[in-house]
């Protein structure tokens, strides 16, 4: 799963099977990291929280 | 290269038993059991919860009295080099967690018993049933624990194990070899318990790439099959037999199709060196 | 009775009548925590499974709610990616459906592994060519996924919507909803194929080894392709049993035969590949091996050729057929019926890729396996499913699941 653990081997099949797996997880953090500081920012910014979208 | 692989030449051991000599004695079981510290329990009906790393069957030739013949078949792991003979074995390739492996230097087939968590998919994966699971944790009777075999680590339950070749053997006789300055083992320094225990000597073990060996010769004879040729597992286990009706129980065919239709054993592993 | 937990607008039984319902399904449900905890501290000598069986019930089940979970992934695709929006009206209950789909295959993936506490060497120590790793990884991550897509319905509750953080989350992750949809949809395409290939790619035994694309045999896309044609059939089926339970019309008519139709078609493509997949086996691959179609059939007490019909012929062809048809869309009964079929098979797809697969014989001195799971690998094969109607009853009384509920029941 990761470069120092003794079954890694820098090779094809690693690279591509961890290199997918890895993207798909930041892609996932990233997404959840954003949605989390926006709403921090929204309820910081509207104060008792807004209903504008609705 | 590994440091291993430059003071012994890569090996691959593997076994050549005679099914016309083999008596079903069952001493090669009991040597197994007593060598490699194989747990049992007080009811073994159900052999498809027994952990027998080597278990001897019995097939007939079907026909009635005075034409029956009887022949029985030593089955160990077949240690399989795979479809394309570079360690890809059914088993190996599978594992999610690399607890077995293929080890280049000697064609063995390991099993890491404490990197196995025991999901099985090996199991389903050997068409041989040559894996075992202990669905308990192993108990020993009064004392016998005194008795056991110290070269070799005891399972716990939830873990799959099976025929090493007796890979802890190969070792001491390695580590023998190296402390008297030798490069290479003999043939008789290397040899499993189950070859050793045998009365009749129907198992014969050794290098099956060394010529000297005489496993070499045995391999390559008229006689020689392998079990369930056709799946490509190429397994390392040869039998021998005279007996055209025991080659068919050893494979399937279609109708029409026979044994002797398909090319000698060792045809197919030297095709690929 | 309305207490502010209850979404506004909808009717709901009164707690009592609700207390009484969630004892009768947690005792089943504490049945199999039983189970489980047997299981757990005795090991697996609890199961019926032996050395000819190391997968059996529970692997089968495992294979079975993810397919049947397919439909959070196909149907989050046609809404976000293909842009379907009459499907806003069902993919909350999809997603419902499909996050309890995953937990329950991940918790019996959990009992199913003979030294649990080692569960986390299949990631340490990750082979990559195992299909497992594959599943393994996949089945996790977009477990993640799915939860990520839960949230947004569980913060509508009332409630929780006052409190202004969560409010904005919601409203955020909705935002990009479509990213994570995507990503799961990645994330599915894998691990149902590598589900596919667990199997197909067992050269060591004839019944299941399929050839294929490079390193993925050909079951690896069948079953991606069978579980986005069937899990929405399945979503629909919940949603129709809940309707019959709550006495109440929650989505309508026509988001359930646009399904269908979907459903249809993929169900129909997806049998003809089936169809051709089989035939190959059957005349060359199978052969090739010594094995006619015949000897996977025969000799034996439960497995004859007419399970090979069930599956491609009486809950593949004939669904497929209907739910093509407009007639047969139109026709609840028939619509039902069909979805119902399709759902029964995809099971016996999978009961057949991990049970026959084991039963059948490779040498000829041996006969077939034959297997009969315990109690207690039955009561935590039904634990996930009390799990789950506690929860679908749950999301049903404090969320507001069905965006049509307030207009097709008017006077509550
Ligand atoms: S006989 Fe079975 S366990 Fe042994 S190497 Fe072959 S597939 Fe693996
Ligand atoms: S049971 Fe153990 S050895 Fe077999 S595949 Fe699973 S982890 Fe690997």
């Amino acid at each position: 799963m990761f470069p120092f653990i003794f079954e890694w081997a820098w090779d094809i099949a690693h690279l591509v099977f961890m290199g997918a797996l890895w993207y798909a997880l930041s892609i996932i953090g990233a997404g959840l990291t954003y949605c989390i500081i926006k709403s921090l920012y929204d309820t910081a910014t509207q104060e008792g929280g807004d209903s504008a979208h609705h | 290269m590994t440091k291993q692989a430059q003071h012994t030449k890569t090996k691959r051991y593997g076994m050549v038993i005679d099914l016309d000599r083999c008596t079903g004695c069952g001493a090669c079981m009991v040597g197994c059991y007593a060598e490699n510290n194989v747990p049992f329990r007080k009811d073994e009906t159900d052999k498809m919860l027994s952990l027998n790393w080597l278990r001897v069957f019995k097939v007939d030739n079907g026909k009635p009295f005075p034409d029956t013949e009887v022949c029985y078949i030593p089955k160990p792991c077949m240690q399989c080099d795979g479809r394309h003979m570079e360690g890809h074995s059914p088993c190996v390739s599978v594992c999610p967690a690399v607890a077995t492996d293929y080890d280049e230097p000697t064609g063995v087939v390991s099993q890491i018993y404490t990197r196995c968590f025991g999901c099985r998919y090996c199991m389903a994966a050997c068409p041989y049933h040559a894996r075992k699971f202990n669905w308990w944790d192993p108990v020993w009777p009064a004392d016998m624990e005194k008795y056991l075999n110290p070269d070799v680590s005891v399972r716990m339950r939830g873990v799959v194990e099976k025929c090493s070749f007796c890979y802890h053997r190969y070792q001491k006789a390695r580590d023998k070899a190296y402390v008297e300055g030798r490069d290479e083992i003999a043939e008789n320094e290397y040899q499993p318990a189950c070859a050793e225990a045998c009365p009749t000597r129907a198992i014969t073990f050794g290098d099956l790439h060394n010529p000297e060996h005489e496993v070499y010769e045995l391999s390559r004879s008229k006689k020689a099959f392998r079990l369930l040729e056709k799946l490509n597992t190429n397994p390392k286990v040869y039998y021998l037999t005279s007996k055209s009706w025991v080659r068919r129980k050893a494979d399937n065919y279609l109708e029409g199709e026979s044994p002797a239709d398909r090319k000698p054993a060792h045809k197919a592993e030297t095709a690929s060196h | 009775m309305t207490t502010p937990a209850i979404p506004e607008g909808v009717k709901r039984c009164s707690t009592r009548k609700f207390a009484i319902w969630l004892a009768v399904v947690g005792a089943v449900l504490l049945w199999g925590v039983y189970a489980m905890f047997l299981v757990w501290y005795k090991g697996l000598n609890q199961t019926g499974m032996n050395d000819a069986y190391g997968f059996a019930l529970w692997i089968w089940a495992d294979l079975a709610v993810i397919a049947l979970g397919g439909g959070a992934f196909f149907s989050g695709f046609l809404t976000y990616i293909i842009g379907k929006k009459e499907l806003k009206n069902i993919i909350n209950y999809a997603v419902i459906i499909g996050f309890i789909c995953y937990s329950s295959a991940l918790l019996i993936l959990a009992l199913d592994i003979g030294q649990p506490l080692r569960g986390w060497f299949i990631f340490w120590h990750a082979n990559v060519h195992s299909m497992l790793t594959e599943v393994a990884f996949c089945l996790s991550v977009y477990f993640g996924v799915l939860t990520i897509e839960f949230i947004p319905v569980v913060l509508e509750n009332p409630k929780l919507d006052r409190v202004p953080f969560l409010h904005h989350l919601s409203h955020n992750l909705h935002e990009v909803m479509a990213v994570f949809a995507a990503t799961g949809v990645f994330l599915s395409f894998f691990h149902q194929g590598s589900l596919g290939g667990v199997a197909g790619v067992l050269y060591g035994r004839p019944f299941s080894f399929r050839e294929g694309l490079l390193i993925w045999p050909w079951t690896f896309f069948l079953f991606t392709w069978s579980a986005a044609a069937v899990g929405p059939c399945f979503t629909v089926m919940v949603t129709w049993l809940t309707e019959k339970v709550t006495g109440k019309k929650l989505v309508k008519q026509e988001v359930f035969q646009l399904l269908g139709k979907i459903s249809g078609w993929m169900l129909l493509t997806y049998m003809i590949a089936k169809i051709a997949d089989t035939w190959y086996w059957a005349v060359v691959t199978a052969p090739s091996k010594g094995f006619a179609l015949m000897d996977f059939y025969t000799n034996n007490p439960v497995y004859g050729i007419w399970i090979l019909i069930a599956e491609l012929v009486v809950c593949g062809l004939v669904p497929a057929f209907i739910l093509i048809s407009r007639k047969g869309r139109e026709n609840n009964t028939l619509l039902l019926t069909a979805m119902i079929l399709a759902v029964i098979g995809i099971c016996i797809n999978r009961w057949v890729m991990v049970l026959q697969v084991m039963a059948a014989p490779l040498l000829p001195f041996q006969e077939w396996y034959m297997y009969m799971p315990t109690w207690q690998e039955v009561a935590t094969t039904i634990l996930p499913v009390a799990y789950g109607i506690i929860l679908i009853s749950l999301a049903h009384r404090y969320l507001p699941v069905f965006p049509q509920e307030k207009e097709l029941n008017p006077g509550n």
